[in-house]
């Protein structure tokens, strides 16, 4: 397990480096620069921005000292908050993300868990195709569609919620963007689930349970939903990575201070250090998820560990 | 995140809450002003004087002297005040400066500071404070990328550039309470330059002591009617008032939350939703149904800003091509694209230069036609120019992604061909690669553009399209016109200036190097109970000149 484990963790580290590296560049091919506006700057001025973030320097030089910055935990200042560092915004953005994003999760696989495991017991019923069918829309109905719908009914229309905006963490501020960023989840879980469960239930070691006389509750939840999560749990490294990019766009339609935000207006800025501090920090957290997601897997089913 | 930033985001769902709940009781004291009568309606004024505005997007800073944006000049306005002061009409009244003299030959100002003017801090504000500020927004090692707004003050352009240090430039405390400010030529809008945030004071002393951080709160010391309490970067900016304003007692509002929402649907929600008192935009698209929803609460206003198409006069087709270049503007029914296509306010343009003050825009004479004879022309020119419909011009059309963008330029395309029968190409591009595509002046045959003022006069417009100006992206050049605007810099005299002006407009038009289409507006919608608001030609607005009434 040791072994698994270390293995696993050095594998990370050359993918990180291929991302940081690809990001790097790539965000420096695009065209236009961090100081492009309407407005020319005077070209001393230019000079001058362009020198102060050491951004005159041959591409190899920069790359070469943004690792070495990195190494040394720092990712630069802003190129567009200028009284702001990097480190300094997503240390501010990154637990709004969090929050959102975890709640978003325990409500993804609260609800989707559970209504995924109750239609697999109803399979083919009338209440199994009307989940599945609500697990269907709610897949196909893209969150920038879904988000401005439920702030139009819930916040304007009934004036139960706030139309958007993070009010310091307050729940109400958190409902609608956490429901919106849940529900495809939700959706994709539930279907996971029952495909799975349905598979699960009909295998001979559930008929074995059943003749033995135990109980349907203790075949559900003790012998079924164990090695029917399975699936489920190695969506979840996935599933973190569709909340991330699925909160970019809701952390712009309420308005919330996460991460995600920068990220966007960090790439229409050409803010390259932004970019590059949002995509190193999820990068490296991605990285992190999914090797969590593998220590789990091989806790629930022995049989991955003893793999040589 | 600066230091007690989180601490007091913890009060924020307590005070959030007292916002959501409307009027909800509060210990805050009242302020001075809100008497139980007010407003021009006799009107009585809310308790709790609190405005909620949206503000587009992030600044990107506070320091007045680094900062482009419209979402930053927009606080930097509540927290700042220059020598001049606009009110909000528009007029220019004193500000940190009590009264001015002008030499007679209209290149020297002499500024009297107030002896009670005061800096957030209670520190007292003089002269030395602007000569320090003014000297730093020139200083290149400062990065203000606006200082070419600067440029009319002597010497401004020789220490932008690093040529000549900053104390070279023209701007000098007598004493305390005496600035004198030298131009390099007469320049009569210069008044309204020292409203903008390049002619802001900075504390000297905050600015030595944290250096580039000077501009968070905890450090930032301002001399306008507010200060900056707090700010969370996404979040909100909040100022309360400076009881060290000078005109404190005419304050009203305490206490200012301003929202980025860089999305205006977003925006309009949270206005419908009570969230916000005034937006910074409308979605063009909800213009017409705001109107008839939102009765009055849409403000609609003249903006100084001209949109136009440019043509790209330094490569074929349209270089040297006059016919081909009137053809097209001609073509173009400005009274049904702004009225059928766009139908949110804005005002046909004909001339490039927008109503501004002391002069009278310019027009060819082809404006008073009617919309067949201008056609009948533009085919006339058109194949004039060598075209026809066995070769018709094909043509590409540029602009930056964006919905209104689009509608427009689907219009054009469309009256070219009816009219003329060009195969036009739509191309869109993100912002950033539409800009330099734009500067660099290789691909773009046709573009989209848009000029805004920087202040109140015709000049701001002219010298876009100067020779030697590098963001002349249509890359016109007219030696004829260059003189005329040479020759109007350097003209004290008003009237002999002003008809240079124009005739250098009337030259632009014949030379038709771009189609101007319309001029812009201003839109926002203003709940009925924000009162004192009146929307103005540069779209500038101060908190301390509005009220809430009770509501």
């Amino acid at each position: 397990m040791l072994r698994f484990t270390i293995q696993r963790l050095l594998t990370g580290i050359p993918t990180l480096l291929v991302l940081i590296a690809a990001a790097f560049f790539l965000i420096r091919a695009a065209p236009g620069g961090p100081f492009d506006r309407e407005r020319d700057l005077p070209p001393e001025i230019e000079a001058n921005l362009r020198q102060a973030y050491h951004l005159d320097e041959p591409l190899v030089r920069q790359f070469g000292r943004y690792l070495g910055n990195l190494a040394r935990g720092d990712f630069g200042p802003s190129l567009q908050y200028r009284d702001f560092s990097v480190t300094e915004l997503i240390r501010a953005g990154f637990p709004v993300s969090l929050r959102i994003g975890a709640l978003a999760m325990l409500l993804a696989l609260l609800a989707g868990v559970s209504a995924g495991a109750w239609a697999a017991l109803r399979q083919n019923a009338a209440s199994d195709h009307l989940v599945m069918a609500a697990a269907m829309t709610g897949i196909s109905i893209p969150n920038f569609v879904m988000a401005p719908l439920l702030v139009l009914v819930v916040a304007v229309g009934l004036g139960w919620l706030p139309a958007g905006g993070y009010g310091g963490g307050a729940w109400r501020h958190l409902v609608l963007p956490v429901i919106t960023l849940a529900l495809p989840q939700v959706a994709y879980l539930a279907r996971l689930t029952r495909a799975s469960m349905i598979e699960v239930l009909s295998s001979p070691y559930i008929r074995t349970a059943r003749a033995q006389g135990l109980s349907p509750g203790r075949i559900l939840l003790q012998h079924a939903l164990r090695p029917a999560l399975l699936p489920v749990v190695s969506y979840l490294g996935p599933a973190i990575a569709a909340l991330i990019t699925g909160s970019v766009v809701i952390e712009q339609i309420f308005g919330l201070p996460g991460i995600g935000r920068f990220f966007v207006t960090g790439a229409l800025n050409r803010d390259y250090t932004l970019v590059m501090g949002v995509v190193v920090f999820y990068g490296t957290l991605i990285l992190l998820c999914n090797f969590l997601v593998d220590l789990v897997y091989g806790l629930l089913d022995p049989r991955i560990r003893h793999l040589p | 995140m600066p230091e007690g930033v989180n601490r007091r985001a913890a009060l924020l769902p307590v005070l959030l809450c007292c916002l959501l709940a409307g009027c909800g009781e509060r210990t805050a004291v009242p302020s001075a002003s809100a008497g139980p009568v007010g407003g021009p309606g006799g009107q009585e004024r809310a308790q709790q004087q609190l405005l909620r505005k949206g503000n587009g997007a992030e600044p990107e800073s506070l320091d007045p002297h680094r900062t482009e944006s419209v979402a930053a000049s927009n606080i930097e306005r509540d927290l700042f005040e220059g020598l001049v002061l606009e009110t909000e009409d528009g007029e220019l009244v004193p500000g940190a400066a009590a009264s001015w003299e002008v030499s007679a030959d209209g290149l020297s100002y002499r500024f009297h500071m107030r002896p009670d003017a005061r800096w957030s801090n209670g520190d007292r504000l003089t002269a030395r404070d602007f000569e320090y500020s003014l000297r730093r927004s020139c200083d290149p090692a400062t990065l203000n990328g606006y200082s070419s707004i600067l440029y009319p003050i002597l010497n401004a352009e020789a220490v932008v550039e690093g040529r000549l240090p900053p104390t070279a430039l023209g701007v000098q405390a007598l004493d305390d309470a005496t600035l004198e400010i030298h131009l390099s030529g007469p320049t009569p809008y210069f008044l309204g330059l020292l409203t903008h945030s390049s002619a802001y004071p900075v504390h000297r002393p905050s600015v030595e002591r944290y250096g580039e951080k000077f501009a968070r709160p905890g450090n930032l010391v301002s001399n306008g009617a507010y200060r900056l309490e707090e700010w969370v970067i996404q979040s909100h900016i909040r100022l309360l008032r400076n009881r060290y304003y000078r005109d404190d007692a005419h304050t009203s509002i305490d206490e200012v939350w301003y929202y980025p929402i860089e999305n205006d649907d977003a925006e309009v929600n949270r206005y419908r939703a009570d969230e916000l008192d005034m937006t910074e935009g409308v979605p063009f698209r909800q213009v017409r149904w705001l109107r008839e929803q939102l009765l009055g609460e849409l403000r609609i206003a003249p903006y100084l800003g001209t949109y136009y198409f440019g043509f790209n006069n330094t490569r074929p087709p349209f270089r040297d091509n006059l016919p081909l270049r009137l053809a097209l503007s001609m073509a173009v029914d400005r009274d049904i694209l702004t009225q059928r296509v766009m139908g949110t306010g804005e005002q046909p343009a004909w001339g490039f230069v927008p109503p501004v003050v002391n002069y009278s825009g310019q027009r060819p004479a082809w404006a008073d036609w009617t919309q067949e004879q201008r056609n009948a022309e533009a085919r006339r020119l058109y194949h004039e120019a060598g075209y026809s419909e066995q070769h018709p011009l094909e043509v590409e059309l540029l602009y930056n992604t964006d919905q209104n963008h689009k509608r427009i330029a689907g219009a054009l395309a469309a009256m070219w061909k009816q009219t003329l029968g060009v195969r036009t190409k739509l191309l869109n591009q993100e912002w950033k690669v539409f800009i330099e595509n734009r500067k660099r002046r290789v691909i773009t045959q046709v573009f989209r553009s848009g000029w805004i003022g920087d202040y109140n006069d015709a000049y701001t417009f002219l010298q876009l399209l100067h020779s030697a100006n590098g963001q002349n992206d249509p890359g016109y050049r007219n030696p004829a016109y260059d003189a005329l605007l040479d020759q109007a810099a350097a003209t004290a005299d008003p009237a002999e200036r002003r008809a240079l002006l124009e005739a250098a407009e009337r030259q632009l038009l014949a030379d038709q190097p771009l189609i101007p289409l319309y001029f812009y507006a201003s839109k926002r919608l203003v709940k009925p109970w924000v009162g004192g608001y009146r929307p103005n030609l540069m779209d500038h607005h101060h908190s301390k000149d509005l009220y809430i009434l009770r509501h």
